[in-house]
């Protein structure tokens, strides 16, 4: 691997500002609605939120980064 | 004193305790050497390097105090998931950075980086206390979890010091195992503590809701009781918590990160990809860590009363579960508490041998009399964290603990920055910190202790946020404009013992 593609597979790194915007957005995902499972929105979102940074870090670290 | 829950916690923990013991001999090393008892020789691969940050992610301490803080404050005690899940991109970009580093100069503290990178012995030895106080309180709360589910078999109560043998007892095994076989001790334990705790809260997320009417009842529940409690709370946030739920969501995501033990699982593994796949598979962590605050919840749901908020996840459990389940989950919160006390442990000793023993008493020591004093010095730490629980106030230890988290962020510009850049000046480092670690202290001062969110006035503005993080921000602002000064007075600024490609990903062709 040459530097400028290892330099441009670091770039993908910019992705994981993704969670950060996500959970200190806090007013967003503070609400009670739409209920899902029996869980209000704010909690089964920060649930669901564990697993996408979870999938994003496997995408990531298989393309690299 | 409940016979059945007793018999099956007591031949768990003497499982782990042989565990313990036999780990001296797993994937043998030379323990007399320090990398070998303290970091098990760097050779973890992805497997157990998930254990080893998992078990200083969630804690027993956090498997009791998360569900006691959302029992009683309702929706702020979730901002512990918001933080485990910014950890991982942490974990996946600084970590590899710093195993490198760390790899190429042999660096086994945080401390250490900061003595090669700065040069500065007076801002290794600030890194090193920090550590070592902010560990403290810690491995005195994971006692704590051990005392609270012994307390819930019945089996303390007498007076004297029969009301704390067995408890000394659990910790004098410990203290055994871990100065017997180091680190390897912990990682082994790590993998039955997860497996039982694993275990524990599937089968409480699929057995309690059934009980309770479901998840939505046990919500509406929660909130009801929430609303008439002593302090109202609500299961919803109100706009004046976000910020402060932000920002103990993210503070204390760094300051994990710059836990001496969180960095003694990170230096322990063997390679940069085994800390990335780490970043992808934590999550798992995250999701049982969210369901446990749950048990919060549950615990009104299910009216249980108690002033003791420690005690409302094992009073659910004795609600919940019939004996022999209840013995085998509070085997899951003791063992829980073995495995970060016994890292913590290691990790606040290695401190001390490295950066202070070294540095400023024997500096020909070898890497065996190293390993010498750092055994000697784990031993002394839990000697110090038993006193602690037994002969202080429990809230001593607490309070300790709160400001435990404001103190190690402070490190933060010289341990997590300074991988990144040496602009820094080190003077100007060492006073941005003290300024930081009194201005965090005033501020939990000022709150009495009882939270760790401080209302900060700007003018008219009034900002409630992590205390750790307004004194981290005052802590930068003070390093970056002394830096500008003291560069632009050409003040020397010591020599970098690290260079540019020490950081560099170098991951070859290493399958784990």
């Amino acid at each position: 691997m040459n530097n400028k593609e290892s330099n441009a597979k670091k770039g993908y790194r910019w992705f994981f500002l993704i969670p950060f915007i996500a959970m200190l957005g806090v007013p967003f995902y503070a609400s009670g609605t739409p209920v899902l499972g029996g869980f209000p929105f704010f909690y089964w979102y920060m649930i669901l939120w564990v697993v996408l940074t979870g999938v994003l870090s496997l995408i990531l670290y298989s393309l690299g980064a | 004193m409940n016979w059945t829950a007793f018999i099956v916690f007591l031949i768990l923990f003497l499982f782990v305790t042989v565990l313990g013991f036999w780990a001296a001999r797993w994937r043998r090393g030379d323990l007399t050497e320090l990398s070998e008892w303290s970091l098990a020789g760097r050779q973890f691969g992805t497997f157990i390097t998930w254990f080893l940050i998992g078990g200083d992610l969630y804690t027993a301490y956090t498997f009791i105090a998360v569900p006691a803080l959302v029992f009683g404050a309702g929706a702020v005690g979730f901002f512990a998931v918001p933080y485990t899940i910014l950890v991982f991109p942490i974990i996946f970009l600084v970590m590899p950075r710093f195993w490198a580093v760390a790899k190429a100069h042999n660096y086994m503290t945080p401390a250490d980086f900061v003595r090669g990178r700065f040069d500065s012995r007076g801002l290794a030895l600030a890194v090193a206390v920090t550590g070592i106080l902010a560990t403290m309180p810690y491995i005195a709360l994971q006692l704590v979890g051990i005392q609270v589910v012994l307390e819930a078999m019945g089996l303390v109560g007498s007076v004297g010091i029969l009301h704390d043998l067995p408890l000394i007892l659990a910790f004098a095994i410990l203290a055994a195992y871990t100065y017997t076989s180091g680190l390897r001790a912990p990682a082994t334990v790590a993998v039955v503590k997860d497996t039982l705790i694993y275990i524990t809260v599937i089968v409480a997320m699929i057995v309690i809701p059934i009980k309770l009417g479901g998840f939505g009842h046990i919500f509406q529940a929660a909130n009801v009781a929430l609303l008439h409690g002593p302090k109202p709370a609500s299961i919803l946030l109100s706009p004046k918590g976000y910020l402060a739920f932000a920002t103990l969501a993210v503070g204390s995501a760094f300051a994990l990160l710059l836990y001496p033990h969180a960095v003694t699982g990170v230096f322990a593994s063997k390679g940069q990809n085994a800390i990335k796949r780490n970043a992808a598979f934590l999550p798992l962590y995250s999701i049982m860590l969210a369901l446990i605050a749950i048990f919060g919840y549950m615990a009104l749901a299910a009216h249980v009363h108690t002033k003791v908020t420690s005690l409302v996840v094992p009073l659910l459990f004795l609600k919940m579960f019939p004996s022999w389940f209840v013995g085998f989950a509070f085997a899951a919160i003791a063992i829980g508490a073995l495995v970060p006390a016994a890292i913590m442990s290691i990790a606040a000793s290695n401190l001390f041998t490295r950066n202070i023993y070294r540095e400023y008493f024997v500096p020909k020591a070898t890497t065996k009399d190293e390993a010498r004093v750092a055994k000697v010095v784990s031993l002394v730490v839990k000697l110090g964290a038993l006193l602690f629980i037994v002969a202080l106030p429990l809230q001593f230890a607490i309070n300790l603990q709160l400001l435990g988290g404001i103190w190690i962020l402070q490190t933060l510009p010289s341990v997590m920055i300074g991988l990144y850049t040496r602009w820094f000046h080190r003077t100007a480092l060492l006073l941005g910190w003290a300024v930081g670690m009194v201005v965090g202290t005033l501020m939990a001062v000022a709150e009495a202790f009882k939270s760790s969110v401080y209302p900060l006035q700007i003018g008219h503005l009034i900002l409630p946020g992590y205390a750790a993080v307004w004194a981290v921000l005052a802590n930068l602002i003070v390093t970056v404009v002394l830096t500008a000064v003291f560069r632009a007075s050409h003040w020397d600024a010591g020599t970098d013992h690290t260079a540019y490609q020490d950081y560099d990903e170098y991951e070859t062709s290493v399958v784990s």
